[in-house]
C-alpha cells in the first residue's frame, strides 16, 4: 500500500489518475446510450480508425490527438449516415471501418520503419507519454460530455428507448445521433493514451453491462455505471503501477473481472430467491 | 350543431422510395369520436397513422391537426422493451410529457405525482418502480397507455393495441378507451385487425387499402361494404352483430 502512495509522488502517475478517471467518466456516459442503442461497436471501429490516424500523424510528425479528433469523428457521421441510409448494415459498416483503420495504420507504420515506441504506446496506452495538454484536454472534454448529457438526458433516454417515439414527441432524433456520434469520437480520441487505440471500446462497454446486472432505474444504472468505470479505471491503473504491468491491458482484465464477480454474485442472489428491486 | 374537426387529412399520399404505400386519402376525424383504422396487412394503415404524427416523410397532401389539440401515441409492437433495458415504468411514463416540455427538459415533483394519480387510475400502480421489460404483454400495454394518456391528449391513436392481449385484458383495456371517450370526450383512433371485437366501440370506420375505400358509421360500413371479400374474411361477426343490435332498438 505505501508503494501505492509513493506512487502519487510521481507527476507522470498524477496525472494518469487525473486522465483516467476524466477518461472512465466520459466513456461512461457515452458508452451508456450507445450500449442501450446497440451501437456499442462503433466504439470498437472507430478506435481502429484512431489507430490509423495516429500512424498518419506520427508519419506526418503531427499531434496525434488533434489530427485524429476530427477524423474520427467524421468517420463516426459516416457509419452512422450509411447506417441510416440502410445501403449497408451498421455492424457491417462498423467491421468494413475497423479494418481498414487497420490495414492503413500497418501500412503506414510499415512506410515509417515499422511499429516504433509511440506507435505502441498508442496502441495499448502508455500512462508515460500523457503531456499537460492531455491532462487539461481530457478534463474538459469530460466537463463537456458529463454537461451535455445533463442537459439532453430526457431526450437521449427516448431515443434510446424508442426512437421512433422520439421522433413522434417531436424530438430532433438525426441531431442527436450527431451529436452521440461526435462525441464517441471525442472520447475515444482522449482514452487512447491511457488505454490505447486496441483497447479503449472496453471502456464504453464494460461499465454499463456491469450496472445493467443490477436491475436498477434509467437515472441510477447510468450513474453506478460512472462509479464502476471509475472504479475500474482507478484499481486498473493502481495494479498496473503495483506490478509493473501495461495500464490499458490491466484496465480491461480488471474491469472483466469485476463484470464477471458482479454477475455471477446477481445470478447466485436470485437463485437464492433475492430481488434486488428499486425503491 | 357544427363539429369540431381534430384531424383533418386531404389528398395525402405517401411513398417508400417507389412503392405508393397510400394514396390521395382525404377524411376528417371529429372531436368524440371512436374510430376504428381497418384493412388487410399492408393496406396503408399504420403507414397512415405514422404520416399524422409526423413520424414518416408524407410524399403529396396535407394532414392538418387543429391548433392546441394534444395527441397521444401507443405504437404496435409493444414488447419492444427488453427484459434488461433499465428503465422503470415511472420513467417510461413520463417520456409522455416531455413533448410540452423547453429546453432544458426536467422532470419535475408535481410531473411524478400526475404519473402515479394516473397509475392508479388505471389500476397498475403495483408497477410503477417495476422495470417495464419484466412485465407481461398485458402489463407493457396498459404502461404505454399511460404514456399516451399522461399528457390529457384530446386524441389518442392506438396502433393495434389488443393484438398481444388476451381476450380478458383486451376487454378491460377497450373498455378503458371507452371511458376515456365517453367521459373526457378524447377522440380515439383504433388500428385493428378486429373489427368483431371492437365493433360495439367504435362510431366511425375508415376501410383502407392503399386508397380509402370507405368512411363513415359503422352501421353504414356493414351495409355499403356487404359485398366486400374484407367483410366476409374478418367482419362478417361484427356486423352480424350490429344488426342484431339494430334489431334491438326500440
Amino acid at each position: 500500500m505505501e508503494e501505492l502512495f509513493t506512487a502519487f509522488s510521481y507527476t507522470f502517475m498524477i496525472r494518469a489518475f487525473v486522465v483516467g478517471i476524466a477518461v472512465a467518466l466520459s466513456a461512461s456516459m457515452i458508452g451508456s446510450f450507445l450500449v442501450l442503442k446497440k451501437y456499442s461497436m462503433i466504439g470498437h471501429g472507430l478506435s481502429h480508425v484512431a489507430f490509423a490516424t495516429v500512424a498518419l500523424a506520427l508519419t506526418l510528425g503531427s499531434a496525434p490527438t488533434l489530427f485524429t479528433l476530427p477524423v474520427v469523428a467524421l468517420a463516426a457521421i459516416l457509419v452512422l449516415k450509411i447506417n441510416e441510409k440502410a445501403s449497408v448494415h451498421g455492424d457491417s459498416m462498423i467491421g468494413l471501418i475497423a479494418t481498414m483503420g487497420i490495414a492503413l495504420g500497418t501500412v503506414l507504420a510499415s512506410l515509417n520503419g515499422g511499429f516504433n515506441v509511440d506507435l505502441y504506446s498508442y496502441l495499448f496506452g502508455s500512462i508515460l507519454t500523457i503531456t499537460r495538454i492531455d491532462v487539461w484536454l481530457s478534463i474538459s472534454v469530460s466537463i463537456l460530455i458529463v454537461g451535455l448529457v445533463a442537459l439532453f438526458y430526457q431526450d437521449l433516454f427516448v431515443l434510446v428507448y424508442d426512437e421512433e417515439y422520439a421522433k413522434i414527441s417531436g424530438i430532433k432524433t438525426n441531431r442527436l445521433n450527431v451529436l452521440l456520434a461526435v462525441l464517441t469520437a471525442v472520447t475515444i480520441t482522449i482514452g487512447i493514451r491511457v488505454i490505447g487505440t486496441m483497447l479503449i471500446s472496453s471502456l464504453i462497454i464494460f461499465p454499463m453491462v456491469t450496472a445493467m446486472q443490477l436491475r436498477l432505474s434509467f437515472k441510477k444504472t447510468i450513474v453506478l455505471s460512472a462509479l464502476v468505470s471509475i472504479f475500474n479505471v482507478v484499481f486498473g491503473l493502481s495494479i498496473s503501477y503495483l506490478y509493473n504491468l501495461p495500464s490499458g491491458s490491466t484496465i480491461v482484465l480488471f474491469s472483466g473481472l469485476v463484470f464477471l464477480v458482479v454477475y455471477l454474485v446477481v445470478r447466485l442472489l436470485s437463485l437464492g430467491g433475492v430481488q434486488i428491486e428499486e425503491r | 350543431m357544427k363539429q369540431t374537426t381534430n384531424i383533418k387529412v386531404e389528398h395525402l399520399s405517401v411513398r417508400y422510395g417507389k412503392h405508393l404505400a397510400i394514396k390521395d386519402v382525404t377524411f376528417e376525424i371529429n372531436k368524440g369520436d371512436f374510430v376504428g383504422v381497418i384493412g388487410e396487412n399492408g393496406s396503408g394503415k399504420t403507414t397512415l397513422i405514422k404520416a399524422i404524427l409526423g413520424a414518416i416523410d408524407v410524399y403529396k397532401g396535407h394532414v392538418t391537426i387543429e391548433d392546441n389539440t394534444k395527441v397521444g401515441y401507443l405504437p404496435q409492437n409493444i414488447m419492444r422493451a427488453e427484459k434488461i433495458f433499465p428503465a422503470t415504468a415511472m420513467e417510461v411514463a413520463l417520456m409522455g410529457l416531455l413533448e410540452d416540455k423547453k429546453f432544458p427538459k426536467i422532470i419535475t415533483k408535481k410531473d411524478k405525482k400526475k404519473v402515479i394519480e394516473l397509475f392508479e387510475q388505471l389500476g397498475i400502480s403495483s408497477l410503477l418502480t417495476k422495470r417495464v421489460g419484466e412485465l407481461s404483454g398485458g402489463q407493457q400495454q396498459r404502461v404505454m397507455l399511460a404514456r399516451a394518456l399522461i399528457s390529457n391528449p384530446d386524441v389518442l391513436i392506438l396502433d393495434e393495441p389488443t393484438s398481444a392481449l388476451d381476450s380478458v385484458i383486451e376487454q378491460t383495456f377497450l373498455d378503458t378507451l371507452k371511458r376515456l371517450n365517453e367521459e373526457n370526450h378524447t377522440t380515439i383512433v383504433l388500428i385493428t385487425h378486429d373489427l368483431a371485437t371492437v365493433g360495439e366501440y367504435i362510431n366511425k370506420v375508415i376501410y383502407m387499402n392503399q386508397i380509402v375505400e370507405f368512411v363513415g358509421p359503422f352501421d353504414d360500413f356493414c351495409k355499403t361494404m356487404s359485398h366486400s371479400p374484407y367483410i366476409h374474411m374478418h367482419s362478417k361477426n361484427a356486423c352480424g352483430h350490429s344488426a342484431i343490435e339494430q334489431e334491438r332498438r326500440p
